[in-house]
């Protein structure tokens, strides 16, 4: 083989170039530093035993496929009361019943989302809590 | 290392259905929560929903407070040109809503009157059978409804709707918006939206809000009662559609 060593030079310094988000994560520590989420809201001071619809792990990955679930069953089919896998009973809003506990929309919703990079479409429609004023969207 | 062809295919085949194996075995087992959901007590069902709007005891200051009311709490953003604007209920005069039923010697009480309109919610809707997503859908109950994660702005329902019902947001609806009411949504632009005869609160038991605030000028119930308020209506008056022969069959009767 020959320029074995230009090769392997090569090779090491593409992978180097190609690993950059992580090497430049860890220096910086970023990586580190996971969403803070926020529970510091009244609602949820206010709870003895602070809770969800579901546990946290689940609700943590699986809301978007509840609230997935909910708007076509309050939407299509007007049914529109949940029943948690504990059996207790909620009106299946993102408005009225998602924000009456989490009215930190930055500091809750907006802190993981962007953490992970994703714009979920939501808010162009449904009013988040800040928003009450004309124009005040986006 | 001795690796023929033969021994490379026969290990990375292995490799690959080990690692579905793997990916099976690590489905996350809290995806299969029961999905439940039960009507809220309140709610009707078996019913067919209509309206009757009686002309005789519905005076302009109180439709005025329907339409504002209405257009408040679902977020109708409130915009001037006529070839913008938005609306969910709104006045018409009566010969442009009842071409058929007016003459050169039609009584001038009716003429020039302005009468209250909104979506018919045909018992035969045409926007329903031109919708391409399926976005607009007759619910359980008979109402129009809009299902606006789904609307697609392609306006064949505009083009459909004999009654004009149907307004599309040209423009951001949240610039034209004094304040927002929190616990119902905006519209996004680039989506037709229209009255759906309160489902949301017809869903959780109350009346329509207009229904609500117009006392017997509007009422509002189930056809298929019998004796229901709105039946006996119908049944005691004569009542006046918008475009019978057009064979939407209507729910929102009239009273002249």
């Amino acid at each position: 083989m020959q320029n074995k060593t230009n090769i392997i030079i090569g090779i090491v310094a593409f992978l180097l170039l190609v690993t950059v988000p992580f090497w430049s994560a860890i220096f910086t520590g970023e990586a580190q530093n996971g969403p803070e989420l926020s529970y510091d809201t009244p609602v949820i001071n206010a709870m003895v035993d602070p809770h969800c619809v579901e546990d946290v792990d689940y609700m943590r990955a699986n809301h978007m496929n509840i609230l997935n679930d909910w708007k076509v069953e309050v939407v299509r089919e007007g049914t529109r009361v949940y029943v948690a896998s504990d059996g207790t009973e909620y009106l299946a809003s993102l408005q009225n019943t998602c924000f009456e506990c989490h009215s930190n929309y930055e500091d809750f919703c907006l802190e993981c989302h962007n953490y992970s990079n994703v714009t979920p479409t939501c808010w162009e429609c449904h009013v988040e809590p800040s928003v009450t004023v004309a124009g005040g969207a986006n | 290392m001795d690796m023929n062809r033969r021994k490379f295919l026969q290990l990375g085949g292995a490799a690959i259905a080990g690692l579905g194996v793997a990916a099976v075995a690590q489905t996350p087992a809290g995806a299969a929560a029961t999905k439940n959901y039960i009507n809220h007590p309140d709610k009707r069902t078996g019913v067919k929903y209509g309206m009757v709007i009686d002309m005789n005891k519905m005076d302009e200051a109180k439709f005025q407070e329907c339409i504002t009311a209405c257009h408040k709490y679902h977020n109708v953003p409130n915009i001037d040109t006529k070839k913008d604007e938005v609306m969910w209920l709104w006045g018409e005069k009566f010969e442009h809503l009842f071409l058929d039923e007016v003459h050169d010697y039609t009584a001038e009480k009716y003429k020039g009157k302005t009468f209250a309109t909104l979506c018919n919610h045909c018992e035969e809707p045409v926007c329903v059978r031109v919708c391409p997503t399926k976005a607009t859908f007759k619910n359980a109950e008979g109402v129009i409804g809009m299902d606006m994660h789904r609307c697609i702005g392609c306006r064949n329902c505009m083009a459909a709707c004999p009654y004009g019902a149907r307004s599309f947001n040209y423009k951001d609806p949240r610039d034209y918006l004094d304040e927002i009411n929190p616990t119902y949504p905006t519209r996004m632009k680039g989506v037709v939206e229209k009255c759906n005869f309160c489902s949301e609160r017809l869903a959780v038991g109350e009346l329509p809000l207009c229904a609500e605030i117009a006392g017997d000028a509007i009422i509002f119930g189930d056809l298929n009662d019998p004796n229901s308020t709105i039946s006996k209506a119908l049944a005691q008056n004569l009542t006046l559609q918008r475009r019978p022969s057009l064979g939407t069959k209507p729910k929102v009767f009239y009273i002249v």
